[in-house]
């Protein structure tokens, strides 16, 4: 279901360096920062500043949805507003669409914001004087969208979501999950190429997260759309993200793909968020296979081309059903014909349990 | 040295700059009173025009049409109330005199009370002058007024005014001020202009709030009109002010339920206009 997006994609968001520190000195600590190389405690020492973002760097890539994953202040969400520059950067450079958006004037930011950077907010943010039509078409009216042409694409973004039966209503009339479900209209209608999604479903129950998640992911890619979503749910950043960034006080700790962050844990830190995650359908053959020759070696009277076959995107699940349909307790993984490497019994339980995935000495 | 000297008479330092005021900008208080003297009598006149049924009916047709059939229903029984007891002249004059304060008022407070809830050093300096504006008995501040204005009903309004504005202004900041944030934040991050996010969702969030703030202000108003009565400004007030000096306990109670019928009137008319403009503002 996931796929590597950011191989040949263009660069839609693109952030360099960038600091955010907050408090009354805030300029002095940006310039010893930058002159200096301070670090965050020394900031707050010397400065009495507390650095919301230290030195983050990432790309969004089109089409592709970036995963921000982080605990309360951890950053994450001054991070996606200085995306759209509801907070400004105190350093760095943050290119929106080829633009620096540091440098655009306040009509400019307005046009990008309308145009190309939707948002959807934890608090949802609906209007409440306002029926559920009224507000899906909010950002189109702020535009000057005449109201007959915003109604109809505001209509259109609410079937999207699956509410076109209530667009009369008022917010107040609907549960939590279908107030978020217009929130997310609000933005679609709007058709921008990035979503900003600021921990969207954490306020809802585990049902309805779970079923949005896949809703949310499954129409972001229908349409198009790239993403940046926050959440302090690893579980959630791996079954919506195509790549997660993981911070920790203002420190972009890890940037990488589920698979990557679970099986090569960047530090001690994201090794423990990783421990409770449940590695079945993150963990791919190519990384718990070992290669052919040592295989051969440790069983010499095996013939690796009478062996069950499968590709290296396998995972674990399905390594698993194999190994069960085999008489043999070993699955070759062939990639363009060739065999490149053999899954063992014992390489799908270290896979599972997620300990070191290189061979350990001879078994 | 006798304690008795050491006195802080500030009226000693007041009254001379009240003359010099006089001497020196009497044609613009002059203008002011003949301003205020001329919108009083437009409105005077255009009530009193019709016969006291046509005006009803027109008022029940327009509430029925613009607000609600109940706040409809109220505005028939206030305006027949005043007309039953006697009193539909002055009622009307009250009425009058009560409506362009109040406006005189909002207009004061409520961009007054936006910019106090957008710059905190500027709340600050108003809040002792709101203080003093309240609690300084009305009698006090309508001596300077009658100074400068004569007897009449400019000095009456201005009174009113004095009292009015607190009110809504506080309202104003408090409504401003708690308008949520992420509703702000949305406004922000949907590219909203600032007069869009003034218009579509600070002034309907606050509108709730507003309304508290235009309900204090005619209430404290229409209690001033007693006071008006006393320095000529005619209305229920001088009838209320008659019956308390002829000791006619019928002509009092008669002339303050009259008192109450307007408040009622204006305070149902003007929280349904601004409710129907809450909704009507997405549109």
């Amino acid at each position: 279901m996931k796929t590597a997006m950011n191989d040949s994609n263009e660069v839609l968001v693109d952030c360099q360096n960038v600091w955010k520190i907050f408090g009354a000195r805030a300029p002095a600590a940006v310039k010893a920062v930058s002159e200096r190389g301070l670090s965050k405690k020394q900031v707050l020492k010397d400065f009495d500043c507390v650095v919301g973002v230290s030195d983050a760097s990432l790309q969004v890539c089109r089409g592709e949805i970036f995963c921000i994953m982080g605990l309360s202040g951890s950053g994450k969400s001054t991070l996606i507003r200085l995306l759209n520059r509801l907070i400004e950067p105190s350093l760095g450079k943050i290119t929106v669409k080829g633009r620096e958006i540091a440098k655009l004037n306040a009509a400019e930011l307005r046009d990008m914001r309308a145009r190309y950077i939707g948002m959807v907010f934890q608090s949802v943010a609906l209007l409440p004087y306002r029926t559920v039509l009224e507000n899906a078409a909010f950002g189109l009216e702020v535009r000057g969208v005449a109201r007959d042409e915003r109604n109809k694409t505001a209509r259109a973004a609410l079937e999207k979501v699956g509410l076109a039966d209530w667009t009369a209503r008022y917010p107040s009339e609907l549960s939590g999950g279908m107030q978020q479900r217009v929130g997310l209209a609000r933005a679609l209608a709007a058709d921008p190429e990035i979503i900003l999604m600021d921990e969207p479903f954490s306020a809802l129950d585990p049902l309805i997260r779970r079923q949005l998640q896949d809703e949310f992911r499954q129409l972001t890619k229908s349409l198009g759309k790239s993403a940046v979503f926050i959440t302090h749910d690893l579980e959630e950043a791996i079954r919506i993200g195509d790549r997660i960034a993981i911070m920790k006080d203002g420190v972009i700790v890890q940037v990488g793909t589920a698979e990557d962050i679970v099986t090569k844990p960047a530090d001690d830190y994201v090794s423990d968020f990783v421990a409770g995650i449940s590695r079945i359908h993150l963990v791919k053959a190519h990384s718990v296979m070992r290669p052919v020759a040592e295989f051969q070696s440790a069983h010499p009277h095996s013939d690796v081309n009478a062996l069950l076959r499968t590709s290296p995107e396998a995972d674990i699940g399905e390594l698993i059903d194999l190994t069960m349909q085999s008489d043999r307790d070993a699955v070759a993984v062939v990639d363009n014909g060739t065999i490149v490497g053999i899954v063992t019994t014992r390489g799908l339980l270290r896979g599972v349990a997620g300990s070191p995935t290189r061979e350990p000495v001879a078994a | 040295m006798n304690l008795e000297s050491i006195q802080f008479s500030p009226g000693t330092y007041l009254a001379p700059s009240v003359d010099w005021l006089n001497a020196n900008f009497h044609p613009l208080f002059d203008a002011i009173t003949k301003l205020v003297e001329a919108v009083l009598g437009a409105i005077e006149a255009a009530l009193l025009f019709l016969p006291p049924y046509g005006v009803i009916v027109i008022a029940f047709g327009l509430a029925a049409v613009l607000v609600s059939i109940r706040v409809a229903v109220i505005t028939g029984v206030a305006l027949a109330f005043c007309f039953l007891v006697g009193f539909w002249t002055a009622s009307m004059q009250t009425l009058a005199l009560v409506t362009v304060a109040v406006a005189i008022s909002v207009l004061i407070a409520f961009p007054l009370g936006i910019l106090a809830s957008r710059y905190k050093k500027l709340e600050a300096a108003i809040r002792p002058v709101l203080d003093i504006m309240q609690t300084v008995p009305p009698w006090v501040y309508l001596i300077p007024a009658v100074m400068i204005f004569s007897l009449g009903r400019v000095p009456a309004i201005i009174a009113t005014i004095v009292y009015g504005v607190p009110p809504m202004l506080r309202l104003t900041t408090l409504a401003f001020n708690q308008v949520p944030k992420d509703l702000l934040e949305l406004g922000q991050a949907t590219g909203a202009s600032p007069r869009a996010i003034l218009f579509k969702i600070e002034i309907p969030s606050a509108t709730p709030t507003l309304v508290v703030g235009l309900n204090q202000c005619i209430l404290l108003s229409l209690a001033m009109v007693v006071l008006a009565g006393l320095v000529g400004a005619g209305g229920l007030g001088a009838e209320v002010t008659r019956g308390l000096t002829r000791m006619e306990m019928g002509l009092g109670l008669r002339a303050g339920l009259s008192i109450v019928a307007v408040a009622i009137l204006l305070d149902r008319l003007s929280r349904g206009a601004l409710q129907r403009g809450r909704r009507a503002s997405a549109a």
